[in-house]
């Protein structure tokens, strides 16, 4: 793709057709791009996930160390997310500094995964105050079709529950060519996935291509899980200029656990 | 995993080989194309002692003494007389400032207007963020110049622009303009093809539009190179 930005042409253009609920792909407003993961790209790397979604397309790689816990949760192993947007990606993208999209990726997908305590980080405790595992989660776009942070939000999920423990020395240390078939400890029901809703003029779309996307004005980015049968929303994130009435956001409310249903059951069914 | 390129190139390399009687493959840069100081390179080719060496990924094409590669991927180069759709990005005090998607940005002088513009006043003709059909006028060291003095050319009103990779126009267009003929007359739509890539497309209703959208889309996607107008029809049918 080009670097050309957005002309007042193609937003308007968008702006007519998502009033008549349309879209170029042939989509509707509210519809998902289907998804299709790839476990165990990496060899190196714990567990990882390769997901593409329509032409976007993240690698996601989870790595394991020891070290020692913060001194405020000694009883607690450590989460760490960081994101690179490789200039690969996209001709947006540049190397250098992140910068604020670069920031705000993995801190989303950070608050998502924590929040909904997914990992069990207490089970994390390999000697308690002294030594923990920390989880590693990286996040690589390959290509950047847009919906980025819900594509990112499943290969995080399904590349957590493909990760296996390394082993350890009788020192504690990690030991990576010792490979163990534990599985890091993860709450069996719970698994949160991020749902961003993006807003042109009064009309609200979810999953847009890049093109549209750029069009928007304004974005709202949705941790949700479920637990006991009901669904949670563990994060939540605005973005960009335009504000969201309350009547949108109770909208959003009404479609967030179907969406998540139907991403949901794809998902498992990669993960069985 | 399997490598993807090279299984969709021997297709290619077999379809080309069979339907065309000129030579035509695939190459890739730094691959040598022919030995020999018979041979002289063209565009997108080199020399290099005895060989004749790719430049770019593309169709190397020889021609009698003459190797050329037909690029297959790339950025846009601009070359003087094209027509292109660039996107307005500033209003100087004696032009616009426009950006047409390649390595640098084009300027069109406010005289190169199709009509008289008052200096005071020329944001109402074109502000940041428009769309302009124009042609390239010139293309010196210090940057390209372009006119919207010519049929088709100016600023874009209403429609949509949207962009293929450059080195599939030719295709979109077709033999004197066959193809993109074909798909303006079954979709009643208009179309301006930019060779930096961009399209514009203005139809009747928003149907139409997303229709001529698709077949270009069709068009460019495709690999094959020989009867692709007909394949075209064949897909209006289907459609």
């Amino acid at each position: 793709m080009s670097s050309m930005q957005t002309s007042n042409l193609t937003r308007e253009t968008l702006r007519r057709m998502f009033d008549k609920n349309k879209r170029f792909d042939g989509r509707g407003l509210m519809d998902v791009r289907d998804f299709q993961i790839e476990l165990g790209v990496s060899n190196k790397a714990e567990g990882s996930a390769r997901v593409r979604m329509g032409k976007t397309d993240v690698v996601v790689g989870v790595k394991m160390q020891t070290g020692t816990p913060y001194p405020d949760s000694p009883d607690k192993g450590n989460l760490m997310v960081s994101g690179d947007l490789l200039p690969l990606a996209s001709p947006r993208f540049e190397s250098g500094p992140p910068k604020f999209d670069a920031i705000e990726l993995p801190r989303l997908m950070d608050r998502m995964i924590r929040e909904s305590g997914m990992i069990d980080l207490k089970k994390l405790v390999i000697t308690e105050g002294e030594n923990v595992w920390t989880v590693i989660v990286d996040i690589y776009p390959i290509n950047d079709d847009g919906s980025l942070i819900d594509a990112a939000s499943i290969g995080c999920i399904a590349a957590v529950h493909n990760a296996r423990l390394p082993g350890l020395t009788d020192k504690g240390q990690v030991d990576y060519d010792k490979k163990t078939d534990n599985p890091i400890p993860l709450s069996k029901e719970i698994m949160p996935l991020s749902f961003t809703f993006f807003k042109l003029g009064d009309k609200l779309v979810l999953n847009p291509t890049r093109e549209e996307e750029e069009a928007c004005e304004g974005k709202i980015t949705f941790g949700i899980s479920k637990w006991n049968g009901k669904h949670m929303i563990n994060s939540c994130q605005k973005g960009w200029e335009t504000t969201f009435k309350q009547a949108e956001l109770e909208e959003i409310a009404k479609i967030l656990p179907d969406k998540y249903e139907d991403a949901m059951k794809k998902l498992k069914s990669y993960l069985n | 995993m399997k490598n993807e390129i090279n299984e969709s190139s021997e297709e290619l390399r077999e379809e080309i080989s069979e339907s065309e009687g000129n030579k035509r493959w695939i190459v890739v840069p730094g691959e040598t194309i022919v030995t020999g100081e018979d041979f002289l390179p063209g565009e997108g080719a080199r020399r290099e002692g005895e060989a004749v060496i790719a430049d770019r990924f593309g169709l190397a094409e020889v021609a009698g003494r003459m190797i050329k590669v037909i690029p297959l991927s790339g950025a846009y180069i601009p070359r003087r007389g094209n027509v292109i759709l660039g996107r307005v990005v500033d209003v100087l005090y004696n032009g616009w400032l426009v950006d047409i998607d390649s390595a640098s940005s084009a300027f069109v002088l406010i005289d190169e207007s199709p009509r008289f513009i008052n200096r005071n006043e020329m944001d109402q003709f074109m502000a940041i963020g428009d769309m302009v059909a124009a042609k390239i006028w010139s293309i010196k060291g210090r940057g390209i110049d372009l006119t919207l003095k010519g049929r088709g050319l100016g600023k874009l009103e209403e429609g949509f622009v949207f962009r293929i990779n450059p080195s599939r126009v030719p295709r979109v267009i077709g033999r004197e303009g066959s193809m993109i003929t074909l798909i303006k007359e079954k979709t009643g739509c208009n179309i301006t093809v930019g060779q930096n890539g961009w399209i514009w497309i203005k139809g009747q209703d928003i149907e139409s539009e997303i229709k001529a959208r698709k077949a270009v889309e069709f068009v460019a996607d495709k690999v094959h190179v020989d009867g692709l107008t007909e394949k075209m029809e064949a897909w209006f049918q289907e459609n």
